[in-house]
Order: C-alpha cells, then structure tokens, then sequence
C-alpha cells in the first residue's frame, strides 16, 4: 500500500520534472530563435544618447585596423569605452591609451568620460601543452565572465583573433538570458582575403555577430550575409 | 661600375624586416652572395636587417666593391624611421609592416614565411601581388624577384577608409545621419 504511494508520488514528480524540462527547452529555443532574428534586423530604438562599448584589441595588425576604426567612430556616442587586450599583449593597451590621450587633447574643453582598460587571460598561449590548456581555459572563461558582468556592454567592436570569442558567446549568453541586449560587431581582419578566420567562421555560422564586415569582395561573394564596404588600412 | 660613380651615388638602404618573428630563412636569403651582389647590381649600397627573435646571425659587412654594406639588429621600438630611410623594403608577410610601408610608398618584397602553421599570410600578400602594389616571393625565390623586378611599375597603394563601416554600424545601431 505504502509502496504503491510511493510509486504514484514518484511518477507524478517524474513528470513534473520531464514537463518542466520541456518547458524550459521550449522557452530556451523560443527565446534564441527571438535572439537570433532580432539581432539580424538593425535595432530601432530612438536615436540613444551614447552606448556603453567594449572594444576587444587582438594584437599587432588587428589593434591597427581597429583603432583605424576608433578614429572615425564618433565617440560622444560610443562611452563610456572598455578595452579589453590578452594579458601577454603590452602594446595594444598602450596603443589604445594613446588614441584616448588624443581625446582629451581634442576635446579639453568637454566633458570626457574616462575610458577602462583591461586585460584578459588567454586559453592557450602558443605551444602550451593541451592537458594544461584545459585548466587554463577554464581560468580564462570564468575571467570573461566576471569582466562581462562588470562591464555588460551595449556594444561590442571586434576583429579577431580568438581573444573575442568567449566574450561574444558571453554576450550571446546574456541576450538569451535577458541579461543584457548588446550589439556584436566584427570586423574581419584585412589580411583575410579568400577565407574566413576560424573566429570570423565561428561568429558567421552561428548568427551571433549582429554585423560582420569583410575587406574584401572575394569574401563577400563567398560568405553573402557578410558586408562588404571597403578596407580599414 | 665605375669607382668614381660608386662614391659619388648616394647611401640607397635596404630595409629586412621580420617583425616579432622567427625568419631564419629570409634572413639566410638575404645573406646569400646572390641576393646581396643583385642588390648592388640594382644601385642598393646599404643593407639593414631587423632579425626579431632569429637565431641565425648574418656577417656584418662594411661596403666594399663587390658587396653592400651590411648590418643586423633584433628589435626596436619603432621601424618607421627605417622604413622612411629605406629605398627598398624587404618584410615579411605581416599585415602591420606590409601596410606601414605601402603607406610610405617604398617599393615592397614581401616574402611569404612557409614554416608557419597557419600559413593564411600568404593571402594577403598575393593579393596585393595581383594589384602589383608590391612583389610577393619566397625566401628560396627571393634572389629571382630582386633581378626580374622593377619599382617603377608598381601602382601605389590607396590607404582605405573605415567610414563606411562606422556608417553601417551608425545606422544599424539607431544613430541619425550625419
């Protein structure tokens, strides 16, 4: 008798938990299908005042095509700025201190809200061992997070390489979970000219950069959802 | 060649550059009696290489007839200033020095480094090859870019403009048009 009970109460939470389950998949795969549709159209907000963003330096050419970029952005509307550099890369950061030092030269008279400068810890350093690369991948990911957490940007710039793409996935995380809605842009690197790298593969593929730019046409005709509208260098 | 000519003509350097690479090969290229005596045979009197983290030390060489002057150093902080001075550059395949020196319109050889992994390098180098902005080779091709070559063919690099995507990301964010 009592073990019958037992049976019924069992099976009854048995299928509370498979219904609910079901239930959260089914919220989980509506609410990334949302995701993904809406981050395909531009957003229509009215006109923001400015958008917090965090700028992602990937090193030597990529920080130069990226600061090419920097230089025409209007930057009253993209503050206040995070950028977010390996932490084995010294002359990113310093490069971006240079372009913000310009700024305030530009701009003495105006209010300038300070710019963050961070570093992030790599998953794999070249020619690090693969055993090794699983507990410092798990190091790096949790550092993205928790710089993610604090900084929740509206919009994120970036052109590769592989620093990025725990912080887009982040990001994408956030906009499934109603954390935070940011923009994704990526610019691939100007010396891709026939292929994608494999982060710009990564973020086309999975629809989770809301603009990806290439510089050059070949790439467009290959990859159609790309844009194409000249080179940075 | 005469000797008078020799002293009358002016320092023309050779500018060698890998970067924070490792080029041993281009740097051995570069070091080889062939590329040197066609260097000097194209009026280059100075050769300059910046070697990164290379192993291989090429002979350091004071100018003499019959070979360019030649000298080495790892790294410095910044290679604008030897890329203003150069009449020829010499790089390798990175995007950084490729485009520094298109900016300054010096004649470029970039030479692909076949040793790497990931050797996407090469892309851009070909493709700006096929737009003849500069001369794309190999460190095993290099001596036969330098004899076959000639700077005044190539067309001059327009620098791009990153406004159009700042203009996409503009609208596609909400911002008026200005």
């Amino acid at each position: 008798m009592e073990k019958g009970l037992f049976c019924i109460t069992t099976m009854a939470s048995l299928h509370i938990a498979v219904l609910l389950t079901i239930g959260v998949i089914t919220i989980l795969v509506v609410r990334i299908i949302y995701v993904l549709f809406r981050s395909s159209k531009p957003l229509h907000s009215k006109s923001p005042r400015s958008l917090s963003t965090l700028i992602v330096l990937g090193s030597g050419g990529h920080t130069a095509e990226m600061l090419n970029l920097l230089y025409v952005l209007q930057t009253e509307r993209f503050k206040p700025r995070y950028y977010i550099a390996a932490a084995t890369d010294n002359m990113s950061l310093q490069k971006a201190h240079v372009f913000e030092d310009s700024l305030l030269r530009k701009e003495a008279f105006e209010e300038v809200e300070g710019a963050e400068f961070l570093q992030i810890y790599r998953s794999r350093e070249v020619g690090q061992s693969y055993i090794t690369s699983v507990g410092t991948t798990l190091i790096a990911i949790a550092h993205a997070l928790w710089l993610m957490i604090k900084i929740r940007p509206q919009v994120i710039l970036c052109n590769g390489p592989g620093t990025c793409i725990p912080l887009c996935i982040i990001a994408f995380l956030f906009k499934i979970l109603g954390i935070r809605w940011s923009s994704i842009f990526y610019v691939e690197s100007i010396a891709r000219v026939r292929k994608l790298s494999l982060s710009g593969l990564l973020l086309y593929k999975l629809h989770m950069a809301d603009q990806l730019f290439v510089q050059w046409p070949q790439l467009k005709e290959k990859y159609p959802r790309a844009h194409y509208v000249g080179r940075l260098m | 060649m005469s000797e008078r000519d020799d002293t009358m003509k002016e320092k023309r350097v050779v500018f060698v550059t890998v970067g924070t690479t490792c080029f041993d090969a281009l740097v051995r290229a570069v070091d080889t009696p062939e590329v040197k005596n066609e260097l000097l045979k194209k009026g280059y009197t100075d050769i300059l290489i910046q070697m990164g983290r290379g192993s291989y030390i090429p002979t350091r060489l004071t100018a003499e007839n019959g070979s360019p002057a030649l000298d080495y150093f790892t790294f410095s902080s910044s290679i604008a200033d030897y890329l203003k001075s150069a009449s020829l550059v010499i790089s390798h395949a990175g995007s950084g020095s490729i485009f520094e020196t298109l900016r300054l319109g010096k004649p470029l050889i970039v030479v692909v480094n076949e040793d790497l992994m990931d050797n996407h390098q090469s892309e851009l180098a070909e493709e700006l090859a096929d737009r003849k902005h500069l001369y794309c080779a190999r460190p095993q091709t290099l001596y036969n870019t330098i004899s076959d070559m000639n700077p005044g063919s190539l067309v001059p690099y327009q620098p791009g403009d990153a406004k159009p995507v700042a203009k996409l990301i503009n609208r596609y964010l909400g911002f008026p048009e200005d």
